[in-house]
């Protein structure tokens, strides 16, 4: 077999398997729904690792599959771009989703919309992986519409709910304004590049890399420019700071999709188009500074509310934020391969944080509510081993996968020079402490200490929600903790086995391209001593001392209650408006919007489209037939003399031209 | 006055100009417009005749042939219709046949 | 210097167009069709002089002998009224007779023009006329022969079809009557007490 048609079945298998499950789904035995699309993601999973171990070993696989489109000039085609970057998000993509797979055969087994939930996630797999596995812009921007589509489908599985369906169109319309920014990116791509192909595309850089595009009467670098609105397509699409507000609240969807989708793998898009565009991005260092802050200030916000929420989800949710925002942190000190390791580290212990948490809401009957739980290590001791993992994951203890990641992150902004860094820096090790004191939060709060569902406190809004005080929450099925436990491996080991390969050898960085000048992964590559000597290193870190802060901060304050803050009033009102992002959307841009688009269509399109050009043309007709009607009178004789002087007419009319 | 081929078109125009007239005064007799369409085609035949002989050609008595043809299939039918008209009406004046217009 | 002929000619024309007049004036429809009927003899004359035997004979015995026969039948067969026909004939004259003169004028610059006036016979041909039009019409026009045959055909097929009415003589049943039969031609709904006494 061809490796091109070997390829193509790695996103045919799920797309397959959607497809069939979606339109026969119901009819068929429910077995059939779930085998169907696991047996298609675990294709799709072999033969992603089939072409890791091919790349790994330095084959770089780049064709074209079929001419999509012919547009004048342009050749658009599909086409796979396999080399070490695609072939670890391939893994990762392929990988949690077959968890996902399996564990959602357990948190969705009494739901109507069995078959549905598993057509969508093969669907999202299968967008997802044509996305990674692209070699050009355009199936980048397939890709990117139809995990952002499979996405919005998701957040609204139980359209039922109203606060489901606003959260999806949230989340639908915020990834639009990146959308377009990543639209433009491209088009100004297609309009100066002259293709859409990734590798011709970066081939013809060094032509236009001084070219530049005069924007509202400025002067502007085009590889800024095109930098920045790729960036912003990014930002919607990993829920960058001010386009994230749509991550929390995605959490409406069911947990696997939050595990897979707004944690593991879609909101990890932008960083991978970030990476794989890096040859334009390293061009600018406006861009890089601009991509640095952003994340900088993503990481440290967005960190501080998960401090506050007693939703499970939400705190994990806004992990997921700051995580992303170190990842965008990385992307702007130039060290791509750091940002897609923490990708890969991230996406497994956050989805077993996600999954985790989801196995607890399932303990619980879905009460989400943190301030109900306590001492469930008890009833769910699988659940418990693989969250504390996760945990620890999360805040980096040495050993564990999260360590080295962010770990290198943080000495990788150290050492960079470029412009923000330094506030860069003190957001990443200012987020270790926040992301360890969220983290043991809600670690202690739901694993030890009392159970308070047994309270009959009046916080259990829901009545058919929760558990009753006289019930205890017991282990879930192993289609759940098989997926916990598998997550739970790479979890601990990934990082320590593959950071020397991520460093020194070159296993991402060769598919990379980074600027003379820009070698603050360089100069990490030559601090690093093995894998080992960083571990035992990071116990005598900054970030270290300051997550066992962080442990003992939420220890004492949200365990044991040694100290009870009051904040002040006004730090209340900003943590609970979430820094009136959503209020600025929801009072000033959405009325603007509203206002603009009022304007358009009150007056331009009821008025003049509408009423003018549309109904005007019928108005005009009408008035045309009213007048010419009266020509027909019915009555025979009347025609036949028209049609004589018709005749006189035409004869006058050549006589006349003849006798000239 | 020797016979040449203007005095066969001109008479031929006098008699289409006649049919002309009978359609303008007979507009209300059906049957009266249906003879004046066979007298503009009886102008049009002499016409095509007239060519034939001065032009030495053939192909204008063929072409009055099938006209003869299809005036006579026309006549038949507008006969037919005019019948069909009086059944309905028990008249034959255009005037009242004016329900096209609806 | 003049010919029989020509002297033929002018009786011949004098006598279509005073003919045709009467065509279009007569008082009574059937005195109309008899003067079509001698306004095409007359045609038919002038046919002659053109040397265009076949199509002459062909005029008579078609068009007066069947077509005009046509024509007094529907004439004698309809009751017409004449009077109200009658009513306003004269209101249109002086607009008809500007159409038409104008048409006569228009058609006489053109006759008079030299190319007509002095065209000269081109061959006379010793051939049976009917035997010149049997051989180009069997020969270069056998297929809008064979066409003017089938619409001669369609013609009497669709005459008839018009015209024929009078009681049904077959049992089928006709589809625009299924088409619009209604339910409540079909189903009467009948209110009835249910025997239950109160």
């Amino acid at each position: 077999m061809k490796l091109i048609n070997l390829y193509s079945l790695i996103p045919m298998a799920p797309l397959l398997a959607s497809v069939f499950i979606g339109l026969f789904g119901r009819k068929l035995p429910k077995q059939l729904s779930h085998i169907i699309p696991i047996f298609g993601v675990f294709v799709s999973l072999l033969i992603s690792l089939y072409a890791l171990y091919i790349s790994v070993n330095g084959y770089v696989f780049n064709e074209n599959l079929f001419r999509w489109i012919t547009v004048g000039q342009y050749d658009l085609k599909i086409g796979f771009l396999i080399d070490n970057l695609s072939a670890i998000m391939m893994v990762v993509v392929s990988f949690v989703s077959l968890m996902v797979h399996i564990y959602t055969i357990g948190y969705m087994r009494d739901d109507s919309g069995y078959s549905r939930f598993f057509s969508f996630i093969s669907l999202f797999t299968f967008a997802m992986l044509m996305l990674v596995m692209s070699n050009n812009f355009l199936q980048l921007f397939f890709g990117w519409e139809a995990v952002g589509l499979v996405s919005y489908l998701l957040i609204g599985f139980w359209y039922q709910k109203p606060t489901a369906i606003h959260a999806n169109m949230k989340a639908f319309l915020v990834n639009r304004v990146g959308d377009f920014g990543f639209l433009l990116g491209i088009s100004l791509i297609l309009f100066w590049f002259g293709t859409l192909d990734y590798y011709e595309a970066f081939s013809r850089i060094n032509s236009l890399s001084n070219q530049n595009v005069v924007l509202f009467n400025q002067s502007l670098s085009l590889m800024t420019l095109i930098s920045i609105l790729l960036f912003i397509g990014a930002m919607g699409k990993s829920a960058q700071i001010p386009l994230h507000v749509w991550l929390p609240d995605s959490m409406e969807g069911p947990t696997p999709i939050s595990a897979l989708i707004h944690a593991a793998t879609m909101v990890t898009a932008g960083i991978f188009m970030i990476s794989r565009m890096s040859p334009i991005i390293e061009l600018s260092d406006t861009a890089l500074s601009f991509i640095l802050i952003i994340g900088s200030l993503t990481a440290l916000t967005m960190g501080i509310l998960g401090i506050f929420q007693n939703d499970i989800k939400k705190v994990v949710a806004y992990s997921t934020l700051s995580q992303l925002g170190y990842m965008t942190i990385a992307l702007g000190v130039s060290s791509y391969s750091l940002a897609i390791f923490h990708l890969f580290t991230h996406a497994f212990f956050k989805a077993l944080l996600f999954l985790g948490a989801g196995s607890v809401i399932i303990g619980m009957h879905h009460d989400q509510d943190i301030r109900n739980m306590g001492n469930i290590k008890k009833y769910m001791p699988i659940t418990w081993i693989t969250f504390l993992i996760g945990t620890l994951a999360l805040v980096g203890m040495p050993f564990f996968s999260g360590f080295f990641s962010k770990e290198s992150i943080i000495d990788a902004v150290k050492l960079s020079n470029h412009f923000g860094s330094n506030f860069a820096y003190f957001c990443s090790v200012a987020g270790v402490f926040i992301t360890s004191l969220y983290s043991f939060r809600l670690y202690l709060l739901v694993f030890h200490g009392k159970e308070n569902w047994k309270k009959n406190n009046t916080s259990k809004s829901i009545a058919h929600h929760g558990l009753k005080s006289n019930q205890n929450p017991h282990e879930s099925d192993w289609v759940v903790t098989v997926p916990l436990i598998l997550l739970a491996i790479p979890s601990v080991i990934i990082g320590y086995l593959l950071i020397n390969q991520v460093i020194t050898t070159d296993l991402i960085n060769k598919t990379v391209f980074i600027a003379s000048g820009h070698d603050a992964f360089l100069n990490l590559a030559d601090h690093f001593h093995g894998a080992l000597s960083m571990s035992i290193h990071g116990f005598l870190t900054l970030p270290f001392w300051l997550m066992v802060a962080g442990f003992f901060t939420a220890y004492f304050i949200f365990y044991k209650k040694y100290i009870r803050l009051t904040a002040p009033k006004f730090i209340n009102t900003i943590i609970n408006a979430r820094y009136g992002f959503d209020t600025l959307n929801e009072k000033v841009l959405a009325p603007l919007v509203l206002f603009f688009g009022n304007i358009l269509w009150k007056f331009f399109d009821i008025k003049i489209i509408d009423n003018i050009l549309v109904n005007g043309t019928a108005r005009l007709i009408n008035i045309f037939s009213q007048t010419t009607k009266k020509i027909q009178t019915g009555y025979v004789s009347q025609y036949a003399f028209f049609m004589v002087l018709g005749l006189l007419g035409f004869a006058s009319f050549f006589i006349i031209g003849w006798i000239k | 006055m020797i016979v040449t081929l203007s005095h066969y078109l001109f008479l031929a125009g006098i008699l289409f100009s006649i049919s002309i007239l009978g359609i303008f005064l007979n507009r209300k007799n059906i049957i009266l417009i249906l003879m004046a369409i066979e007298l503009m085609l009886l102008a049009v035949n002499i016409n095509f005749i007239a060519f034939s002989y001065y032009l030495g050609d053939l192909a204008g008595q063929v072409f009055v042939f099938f006209i003869l043809t299809v005036a006579a299939a026309e006549s038949a039918i507008g006969l037919a219709i005019i019948i069909l008209i009086f059944r309905n009406y028990q008249s034959i004046d255009v005037a009242d046949i004016n329900r096209l217009k609806e | 210097m003049m010919q029989f002929t020509d002297y033929l000619f002018y009786f011949f024309s004098s006598i279509l167009v005073l003919s045709s007049l009467r065509v279009i004036t007569a008082n009574n429809p059937v005195y109309s069709a008899l003067s079509l009927v001698l306004a095409f003899f007359s045609a038919a004359g002038i046919w002659l002089l053109l040397h265009a035997e076949f199509l002459a004979i062909a005029l008579v015995l078609v068009y007066v002998g069947a077509v005009m026969v046509l024509f007094l039948f529907v004439v004698m067969m309809l009751d017409i009224n004449t009077e109200t026909l009658k009513k306003g004939f004269w209101n249109y004259l002086p607009i008809a007779l500007i159409i038409s003169g104008l048409f006569i004028f228009e058609i006489y610059l053109v006759v008079t023009d030299k190319f007509f006036y002095e065209a000269k016979v081109l061959s006379e041909d010793a051939t049976s006329n009917t035997e010149l039009l049997g051989s180009v019409l069997y020969t270069d026009y056998l297929l809008p022969f064979q066409i003017a045959a089938v619409i001669l055909l369609v013609a009497i097929v669709s005459a008839i079809a018009l015209t024929m009415y009078g009681k049904k003589s077959h049992k089928g049943i006709d589809p625009k009557d299924q088409i619009r039969v209604d339910k409540k031609d079909r189903i009467r709904i009948v209110k009835m007490s249910s025997g239950k006494t109160k």
